[in-house]
Formats: structure tokens, sequence, C-alpha cells
């Protein structure tokens, strides 16, 4: 396997990106959900928001070079049996889970930026807090991340089982694809 | 016949002037913002953490000569809670503490006031917070009252109550230290 897409396959680079993207957006989703129930007194309680901020900093990162990526070196064409509404669904569905995860990370960011303070990120760098006078910024982007969140996660379990369809019951290439093959 | 006039007039202004000088309905000063309601709680026992309501509105009635027919009563907004740190505001917003979404408004509204000292009372009277109504005790001080520079007429007061969060319905666990809250108000009324 080469690390570029060709016309016809998934090259390496695009393959890793979207795995470890899946996993840090099931895993982000877990850890911010279970970490908004923790008990004050809990271990993880000052820990796990710190850690959901600066995975969340990082997948921002890895999504930009995602998008660079997709531009150095497009994604293979869909596959010839699909027909016109798969292609038009896959097209707006997979834009619609690249718009909603940088809505979502911003809307994170601008919850823990709202008062000035920066984000570190594993206690290596900050990134520093830029938009704070939204009206009731914390409040607003709270509600945005909360809800959002589930509509992605949701979106991407269909996104999943979309993907298991084409596979089990089209028997195509598009989950086959993803591995490389 | 003019003379018992005159003196019904002079009798008349005294005792208005007397009233006037007395007993008097005051608004909180919140458009200069000389009013704050403030309040404290531990932090792990460990230190002192402090924070402000930014907007509430409210009016006292006072007479220095019965300070016990004084009244008071204040509305705050809820979700105006500032503890200069945006995570944690939100926080106390949300259902673990004061539920904003639900119960906008917290009020006080006195029921009775007893003197407890040259210048100090206690003021009773029914908090609504959180959507809990309950009777505290506010122990209060009178600061001070006269003129001000600006052609108005001014007085002002201190005063503090300890509440428990779990009175208030507030279940979120921060400790043994922190079961309590104090609330602190500082409060300086234009006389209307």
């Amino acid at each position: 396997m080469q690390w570029r897409n060709t016309p016809s396959h998934y090259g390496l680079l695009s393959i890793a990106l979207h795995w470890l993207v899946a996993v840090a957006v099931f895993g982000l989703f877990g850890l911010g959900y279970w970490m908004v129930g923790l008990d004050y007194y809990s271990s993880w309680y000052k820990t796990a928001p710190e850690l959901h901020k600066s995975i969340g900093i990082l997948l921002f990162v890895v999504m930009l070079g995602r998008m660079l990526w997709r531009w150095i070196s497009p994604p293979p064409a869909s596959l010839p049996e699909h027909d016109r509404l798969t292609r038009l669904g896959a097209r707006f569905g997979h834009a619609f889970l690249y718009l909603g995860l940088f809505v979502l990370m911003l809307s994170g960011y601008l919850i823990s930026t709202a008062d000035g303070r920066g984000i570190g990120v594993f206690g290596l760098f900050e990134v520093p807090a830029t938009i704070t006078s939204i009206p009731n910024q914390e409040d607003v982007a709270g509600l945005v991340h909360e809800y959002l969140s589930w509509v992605l996660v949701i979106f991407a379990g269909i996104h999943a089982l979309a993907a298991l369809k084409h596979h089990f019951i089209d028997r195509d290439r598009t989950l086959s694809r993803m591995f490389g093959r | 016949m003019l003379k018992n006039t005159l003196a019904a007039l002079a009798l008349g202004s005294a005792l208005l002037g007397a009233g006037h000088a007395t007993a008097a309905d005051y608004a909180i000063d919140t458009e200069g913002q000389h009013a704050f309601v403030n309040f404290k709680i531990s932090h792990l026992g460990y230190s002192w953490l402090y924070g402000t309501f930014k907007e509430f509105e409210g009016g006292f009635s006072f007479d220095e000569k019965s300070p016990e027919a004084s009244k008071v009563n204040v509305t705050l907004n809820t979700a105006s809670v500032d503890t200069n740190h945006a995570e944690r505001d939100k926080h106390i917003r949300s259902d673990d503490f004061l539920s904003v979404g639900k119960h906008p408004t917290a009020t006080f509204e006195s029921t009775s006031v007893k003197s407890t000292g040259e210048g100090t009372a206690d003021i009773t009277g029914n908090l609504t917070l959180n959507g809990v109504t309950k009777p505290v005790v506010i122990a209060a001080t009178f600061i001070g009252q006269g003129d001000d520079p600006w052609g108005g007429y001014r007085a002002g007061f201190a005063g503090s109550t300890m509440l428990k969060l779990k009175d208030f319905a507030i279940e979120k666990d921060l400790g043994p230290a922190s079961a309590e809250v104090e609330l602190i108000i500082s409060v300086e009324g234009v006389r209307k």
C-alpha cells in the first residue's frame, strides 16, 4: 500500500487519519459524557477535562492536516456501481461529518476560553483565547457543544452502519477500501 | 384666624418634614452599582471562593426612628453569577447547582425586622432560590446615610446569612467543608 491516495484506492495516510479520527471522536464523546457526571472528589474530576481539551485541540490539528491532505492527495472516486443518489448522500454525509466536527471543536474551545483563559495541551503549550465577547458565551457554546456532540456521534454511527450495509448487503468495496483493499 | 392658619401650616410642614426625614423608600443603586450580592464558600476547606451576582434590583424602606418597620426586597438574575471562571460559572448555572434555566430568578422579601443593637438588626424574610422558598435571617448592619454630593440622599447596609446548599435543593456534593455558603450583601439605596 502506498502513502498517497490513487484514483481507485485509499493510501495509508488517509486510512490512518480516518481511523485515528474515528477513535478520537468516539473516545472524546465517551470521555466527555463520563467526565461531566464525575463526583467532585473523584481523582479524575480535574484530569478528565484536561485530557478532553488536550485531545480535542490535537484532533483539531489532525483535522486541519486531513483537510490539507485531501487537497494534496484527493480521495479515490466513488465506486462505479454506486448510483447518483448514493454518491450524493455520501458526499453530503461526509461534508456534514467534517463541518459538524469543526463546529463541535470550535464550540468546545469557546466554552473554556470564554473568560480569556487559554487551553493547555498536556502541559506542553497553551492555545490562547481569542473570541471572548459573545453574550453568555460559555452557556451558548456549552449548549451547542452538548447537543452537537450527540448529533455528530449518532451521525457517525449511521456512517458506520452505512459502511456495514455496503459491505454485507451490497457486497461492494466501500468498507474494504478503508482498510486499504 | 390668620394666626391659627399659620400655626396649622407650621405644624403640617413640621409633620411632613419629620415624616420625610425618617421613613422613606429607597431604590437599591444598581445604576451606579453601589450594591453587591456576593457569596463565599469554602474550597475543600483550604480557601475561600468568592462569587457575585451581577444583575439584580430591589429596594427598601427604612425608618431610623423605628427600624423594625423597615422592609427590603431584592430580585436577582441567577444566570448572572460570576466567579471569574467561565467553566465554573457554566457549572453553577447547570442543574448541579442553580438550574438557572428552570429558576431564572431568586428573590428575597423581608417579613420582619428585629433590632439587635445600635445600628444592627436581624432581617427575617423569605428567600426563594433554586425554586425553593425558605425563611432566612440576615444579620444586617446599618453603615450610614446622608446627602450625596449630587443632590440625592442615600442610606447603606451590609448583611450576611449562612445557607445550607441542601436546603435549597442543591445536591451536588462539594465536600464536608463546603456544605454551606455565606451570602453577603452590601447595598446602598437612593431615596425615591
